[in-house]
């Protein structure tokens, strides 16, 4: 029985002292797609940051390949191999593509890997391979979502956290960047995302877990969260 | 913004104006006329900085040229006694009304600047006019204005024996600029102001006419400004360019305001009462090593406030108020959408 | 006489041609759906029509009365009202407040639009949080800030750009029905949207932009089935899944 990737137990976080997430309880096993989905404000993000370490837990412990991470920040995190990609797809406007991957490997100092690793990236994202030399702003929505994913991954993560790729994107990009999530999970890289098109995540995920004000409500495998009355009337508008 | 016609707080002000009211019968004050002389700049710097605060803190358009709608008033006081030998009223009036003809006329062009251009060119415009009034015979020229003796009263707006009299006009000018600055804060025109600050193109898609807003509030602030530079020349009783149309000044009026709290009422208030005593006590104590003390820590105030609490006073003032109901256990402002 | 008569508007930056003779027309009480990929110029239109922006060539029309060229703040008197996709908060002001700002566009009467800003925090599910500085607010509440705000200012159209990004499909049904009821209440909507369910139910009509150029313009359902939509922004998921939907309706 294999150990999960990560564990998080019972988990209170916030802001200023003030918890948004109450004795929040999940775990990833390695090589799985899990999906964490919920309404506005349910504190999805909330979570992913903390266990990121953009934020640090009120109450809790967050387990990485069984090292407590709880108190480490953000870039320490990295260096373990988690990969958080937030919302907004935050790429470096002014910077072209390759630079925008380059700086994603930022804890390697090899350049024969980062090119490497670029290479491999442009492989995966044929898209971004063809405006690799443009800048960032240049890009459609769903290239720079794809571009920040690829960046994502330049650090070889052992777990890329994915925050709402899906925001601001056609339905056509929505579905390729579901079919490539897909994709990069499939070829070997754990995932954990966050999702508002509570449909679309469950699709592609193999569990899930449903957050409501702070805390889990359900979970289960993809498949019988996206049958589930309940969550089909309160989410999916059914 | 308070919505109620007089509330708490109203009440509180029309008390702390009765108490100023009768500070002239308090026996400190009545014994050393120094001590009402700092008052008295006190009250004559809040009601500059209030009016500066129109257009620079609740507008949000900083501008570092009023020191010229203040020399304006002052010219306009100081010329009709010294120049014509007549009262000052009338020259009151003048200045009042140009200060705001010519703050439109300025900044008309001015206000296609955006932000910090916009500041460096009020700059520009204090060293326009105080170099031309430097060489300007009719005004006075470097030589600047030196009062008359004349008949003392309200006639003549002039006091020899106490300061009483100026402490009483200073307390109504005082009274004046704030309660406009009130009423504006529950009016349209205060709300358009604010949003104009936080958001120009924002409030013109709300159908707010920004640039009326901008020269109004500006028309408004010039002439509330040359008011306070009347009574300045009045009681200073002595006009000069370095004095009143300079950078310096012009400098004072905004610290006053950002140390306090920009965009607020009660800002210039708390600004003035720390500068003022800082700048006249330091300047009886010390003579004139001590011209610079005052300054070195005003200017050590700033950076720290810009640093730690750019709200100013109020902000500080606020912070431990939240604090301290936090702390009671009542979290105030508890977002119920689970936000950020 | 259409309400809003766009009349081969086109927008250059330089050399990028950002809208491209783009005609169509909304209808007094219609709700009309602006979609596209990201860059179609969705956004630059509406920058256009609310005056932010004067078209290089065309002509805009609202009311019968010719807009082109005017300032924002003419227009948004005359009744067009946008709301912005990056929002834009009064930030140091209250949420109160900015509503209020909004309620002041019709009435300068303290009372009156004091009331109308409390009405419109209602409608938006604002009350908790309305003494609050606007910029603490999370982004599903500064969304609906937006909305609260324009609609204070009791626009004729009411032009929304992209205010259902990131909700849950439930959340998404409930603002639909908040939008048919501003209709009901005589306001004309122009919604530019990428959450189909949030648009495509209750449009009269959809505009379709892609690169600069209308492409399409016509009802839903006969949107959902054009080729030319699909490949350029529906997807082949979405056109099968809302073929189903409307069979399954048919069926009862």
């Amino acid at each position: 029985m294999a150990d999960p990737i990560l564990k998080v137990d019972d988990l209170y976080t916030g802001y200023d002292g003030i918890p948004v997430v109450f004795g929040v309880s999940l775990e990833v096993m390695p090589g799985e797609l899990v999906a964490i989905v919920g309404a506005n404000g349910a504190g999805k993000t909330t979570i992913m940051r903390t266990i990121s370490g953009l934020a640090h837990p009120l109450k809790g412990q967050i387990l990485f390949d069984g090292t407590d991470i709880s108190r480490l920040a953000a870039h320490q995190t990295l260096k373990l191999g988690i990969s958080y990609v937030p919302e907004g797809r935050r790429i470096f406007a002014k910077l072209s593509v390759e630079k925008n991957l380059a700086l994603g490997s930022y804890t390697e100092n090899s350049k024969v890997e980062i090119h490497r690793r670029i290479e491999e990236l442009l492989e995966i994202f044929p898209v971004l391979r063809a405006r690799a030399k443009q800048v960032g702003e240049t890009l459609s929505g769903g290239e720079q979502q794809q571009l920040a994913i690829a960046r994502g991954l330049m650090s070889r993560p052992k777990l890329l956290m994915l925050d709402e790729m899906s925001l601001g994107l056609m339905p056509s990009m929505v579905e390729k960047m579901m079919e490539t999530i897909t994709a990069v999970n499939r070829a070997g890289t754990t995932i954990l995302l966050v999702e508002q098109m509570v449909q679309e995540a469950l699709e592609i995920a193999h569990r899930g877990y449903v957050i409501q004000t702070g805390k889990i409500v359900q979970s289960g495998a993809g498949s019988e969260l996206l049958d589930s009355e309940e969550i089909r009337k309160a989410y999916m508008g059914m | 913004m308070r919505r109620k016609a007089l509330d708490k707080k109203d009440v509180i002000w029309l008390g702390f104006v009765a108490l100023l009211a009768l500070l002239p019968l308090a026996p400190v004050v009545a014994a050393n006329s120094f001590h009402m002389h700092v008052v008295i700049l006190i009250l004559l710097f809040a009601s500059m900085s209030q009016a500066w605060n129109i257009i620079g803190g609740y507008c949000g358009q900083v501008s570092f040229g009023h020191s010229v709608f203040f020399g304006i008033g002052a010219y306009g006081a100081g010329m009709a006694v010294v120049t014509y030998g007549g009262a000052p009223w009338p020259g009151i009036l003048i200045g009042v009304l140009l200060a705001a003809a010519i703050a439109v006329v300025i900044s008309y062009p001015c206000f296609k600047l955006s932000g910090h251009y916009f500041a460096i060119a009020t700059f520009a415009i204090v060293e326009i006019f105080n170099r031309s009034f430097m060489v300007w015979d009719w005004v006075g020229g470097a030589m600047g204005l030196d009062y008359p003796l004349v008949k003392e009263g309200l006639k003549n707006l002039m006091w020899y024996d106490t300061k009483t009299g100026y402490y009483y006009c200073a307390l109504i000018l005082f009274l004046l600029i704030f309660s406009v600055v009130r009423w504006l804060e529950g009016h349209r025109f205060g709300y358009y102001m604010r949003a104009v600050r936080e958001g120009q193109e924002t409030a013109e898609s709300l159908g707010v006419n920004s640039t009326a807003v901008k020269l109004a509030a500006m028309a408004l602030s010039a002439a509330l400004s040359a008011l306070c530079g009347a009574f300045f020349a009045q009681y200073n009783l002595r006009v000069d360019t370095p004095m009143v149309m300079s950078l310096d000044m012009s400098m004072k009026f905004v610290l006053i305001t950002i140390l306090g709290g920009s965009g607020t009422l009660v800002g210039p208030l708390l600004g003035a009462a720390v500068l003022i005593p800082l700048q006249e006590y330091t300047r009886a104590f010390w003579g004139g090593l001590g011209g610079g003390v005052d300054l070195i820590i005003f200017g050590l105030l700033i950076i720290l406030m810009v640093v730690k609490q750019p709200a100013g006073m109020i902000g500080i003032i606020g912070d431990m108020h939240r604090r301290f109901f936090k702390h009671k256990g009542i979290a105030k402002g508890d977002s119920a959408d689970g936000s950020p | 006489m259409a309400l809003l008569d766009v009349r081969d508007v086109t927008m250059k930056f330089g050399e990028l041609v950002a809208n491209d003779r783009v005609s169509f027309t909304v209808e007094s009480g219609a709700i009309v759906g602006l979609i596209g990929p990201n860059g179609a110029g969705k956004t630059t239109l509406f920058n256009c029509i609310t005056g932010f922006l004067k078209p290089t060539n065309g002509s805009i029309h609202f009311d019968g009365a010719n807009v082109t060229g005017l300032t924002t703040y003419q227009i948004a008197r005359l009744g067009a009202v946008r709301t912005f996709q990056v929002v834009r908060p009064l930030k140091e002001m209250t949420v109160f407040d900015n509503v209020l700002v909004g309620a002041f566009l019709k009435t300068s009467d303290n009372r009156e639009a004091f009331a109308r800003a409390a009405e419109c925090i209602r409608l938006c599910s604002l009350e908790p949080l309305q003494e609050k500085p606007a910029g603490e607010l999370s982004i599903g509440g500064k969304k609906r800030l937006e909305l609260a705000r324009a609609l204070a200012t009791r626009p004729r159209l009411l032009m929304l750009d992209e205010v259902m990004a990131g909700l849950t499909s439930t959340e998404v049904k409930a603002s639909v029905e908040v939008i048919l009821r501003l209709r009901e209440s005589g306001i004309t909507l122009m919604i530019v949207e990428h959450v189909m369910e949030g648009i495509m139910p209750i449009a009269d009509k959809i505009v379709v932009l892609d690169g600069g150029v209308k492409i399409a313009e016509d009802t839903p359902g006969r949107i959902a089935n054009d080729e030319r939509v699909i490949e350029a922004y529906l997807g082949a998921k979405y056109a099968q899944r809302y073929k189903q939907r409307k069979e399954g309706e048919a069926l009862g």
